[in-house]
């Protein structure tokens, strides 16, 4: 590496390269980890930047333009900040049929947002999500990545209570 | 140690939801990884195919394809051959459950990681394979954790690695996490998403099977299939085929969803009928709803009737029927939806999951969801009902790139030919309305 990719791959955590790193053993070409490479910054940053998405690219031996193209490829790397708590409603064939929309609203109401929108505290990002595969559990959402099932009108606003230290929070 | 006694329950008999899943230690107490020692002590790799062929299995990701015959176009060496230098051949597990309305692998890498891993190391065995990956959706967080647990015990304890019992053969397994997107499932889409590319599929031919994964052999198998492995190499192909009550062999992880009284997941006969699902195991519609129509097995197979219900749930008999089974977990549409809500949901799914490269897929798949709202809005025509006809049409097989947008035609055209008088209705109520 140059000194200018050194300094750039230093954008990142000595963790962040280590974990990147060590999934990219599993591969012959690590650019095979791109997907995953993505996902463990945004487990620590909430969010891929732009200087992410460039330190990665170098460490993963991959052109930022085509790691861009990945990134946003891919529904569940975000290229854009969002609040310390993502709530992902399920809004499969048979949570639809089990009322999503109506916690959508619920939730809208709440938080004061609507789908693709973060609270102005930075506390909430609120975002629809295909089906997760727990039909037999409908209507479900995913909160910080952790499933919540069987959720009604009342149950769906525990969610909305602050919860910044599960994966996925920012750091 | 002996095998167990052969069960009825193949896919679940070591899954209690009450209990954590099965340890290795504990695994191996019931059984578990006879099925390598005995592809790697006992019999040649073709052995261990011809009994896949004989088993008459069949691809549980939806496709329904004979797994045996799948498998048979993998390159093979001699055995000298191998050992003086293995030819680099991969095999995947299709982890990536994300047609709408199935949740049945989720119940085998929940209840019972060993067993997938084990039909990978098993079907490893049989196509000499050097390395396996688990492809697995990225929300599916629990049962990553209980693959990745597995896999570490497996290679602690040598199931995996170098020199596996001695055999002179190597093999290791990872677990690959994705990120979103339906079409990762679609099997050559998810050879690119593997390889860390935007999962647009690739064209057919050359198959996976000869130039998959780094342009090398690659078998892509959903986990249900591979599940099936490790039992049918124990126990032979015609206990597998006993195990059913039709033609299509073994047991089949079914699942009921939507108003019912007990949805879930069961692993019953092969061919066991839609109405046992419904009215036996998933207890019946929920008290004051009647079913209306039913998606035989995931968002992408066409509708069914209630005088469907008789038909035993296999690839044949729902086959013959104009649907698919799919992956056998059936949603149940009853008679309060509003059905063409319901259409418009799954058509909105299909359309936002399109991967953009050919066009009649992505341009067409948002124009049937754009044209489904006007028609719920009241503002259709009898020319929308006929552009979505013709939709049904230039957006089916041999028309797109890959199987996508045909896919989401099957509700869309059984809806057009079963209800289409809902249609109509919403158009004439326009009219009378507007006179």
């Amino acid at each position: 590496m140059t000194q200018n990719d050194t300094q750039l791959v230093a954008q990142l955590t000595e963790q962040e390269i280590q974990e990147i790193l060590s999934l990219a053993s599993h591969y012959d070409y690590p650019q095979a980890a791109s997907i995953e490479a993505l996902k463990v910054v945004q487990q620590y940053r909430g969010w891929v930047s732009d200087e992410s998405l460039r330190a990665i690219a170098k460490l993963i031996e991959m052109s930022a333009e085509e790691l861009d193209s990945v990134a946003t490829f891919y529904s569940l790397i975000f290229r854009s900040p969002v609040g310390e708590n993502v709530i992902m409603l399920c809004d499969g064939i048979t949570c639809w049929m089990h009322g999503c929309d109506q916690l959508k609203t619920r939730l809208s109401e709440t938080l004061g947002i609507d789908y693709g929108e973060t609270t102005a505290d930075n506390q909430f990002t609120l975002i629809p999500v295909t089906c997760q595969g727990a039909c037999d559990r409908a209507p479900v959402a995913l909160k910080n990545m952790q499933l919540h099932t069987e959720l009604n009108e009342t149950s769906v606003l525990a969610l909305t209570k602050s919860d910044a230290q599960q994966p996925g929070g920012s750091q | 140690m002996s095998l167990p006694e052969p069960t009825q329950r193949p896919l679940t008999q070591h899954i209690d939801p009450s209990r954590e899943a099965y340890n290795l230690v504990e695994y191996e107490a019931h059984g578990g990884y006879e099925s390598v020692r005995k592809m790697l002590t006992e019999l040649s790799p073709s052995a261990g195919l011809d009994l896949l062929k004989a088993s008459d299995l069949r691809g549980r990701g939806g496709a329904g394809f004979p797994t045996g015959m799948k498998w048979s176009f993998v390159p093979m060496q001699s055995e000298a051959e191998r050992l003086a230098k293995p030819m680099q051949k991969y095999i995947v597990a299709n982890a990536d459950e994300m047609e709408p309305g199935t949740f049945k692998d989720r119940v085998i890498m929940e209840g019972c990681p060993h067993l997938l891993v084990e039909g990978m190391i098993t079907g490893a065995a049989i196509l000499q394979a050097t390395t396996g990956y688990i492809f697995i959706r990225g929300e599916y967080i629990e049962a990553t954790e209980k693959l990745n647990n597995a896999i570490a015990e497996c290679r602690e304890k040598g199931w995996l690695g170098k020199n596996i019992l001695g055999s002179g053969w190597d093999f290791d397994l990872h677990v690959h996490t994705s990120a979103g997107r339906y079409i990762c499932g679609e099997e050559t889409a998810l050879l690119n998403s593997l390889e860390g590319k935007r999962a647009t599929p690739r064209a057919k031919p050359p198959f996976p099977q000869v130039s998959g994964l780094w342009g090398k052999p690659t078998i892509v198998n959903n986990v249900e299939t591979l599940a099936n492995i490790p039992n049918i190499i124990n126990y032979g192909a015609e206990w597998f085929k006993s195990l059913s009550l039709t033609e299509d062999a073994g047991t089949k992880l079914y699942g009921v969803s939507g108003r019912v009284k007990n949805a879930g997941c069961w692993e019953l006969p092969m061919g066991t009928s839609a109405r046992e699902l419904l009215e036996v195991h998933a207890g019946g519609m929920s008290d004051g709803y009647q079913l209306k129509t039913f998606l035989p097995g995931g968002g992408s197979t066409p509708l069914l009737l209630p005088e469907h219900l008789d038909t035993p749930m296999d690839y044949t008999h729902i086959g013959k029927l104009g649907s698919r089974m799919g992956t056998g977990t059936m949603i149940m549409i009853d008679d309060q939806v509003d059905f063409l809500g319901a259409l418009k949901n799954l058509e909105h799914f299909f359309a936002q999951e399109s991967c953009g490269f050919c066009t009649p897929c992505r341009d067409g798949l948002p124009w049937v969801e754009k044209t489904l709202d006007k028609i719920i809005r009241g503002d259709g025509t009898s020319a929308d009902i006929e552009w979505l006809d013709r939709a049904t049409v230039n957006l089916n097989m041999g028309l797109t790139f890959c199987a996508h947008a045909p896919g989401a035609m099957g509700p869309l055209e059984s809806a057009l030919k079963y209800f289409r008088a809902e249609f109509e209705t919403r158009i004439n109520l326009h009219n009378s309305e507007s006179v």
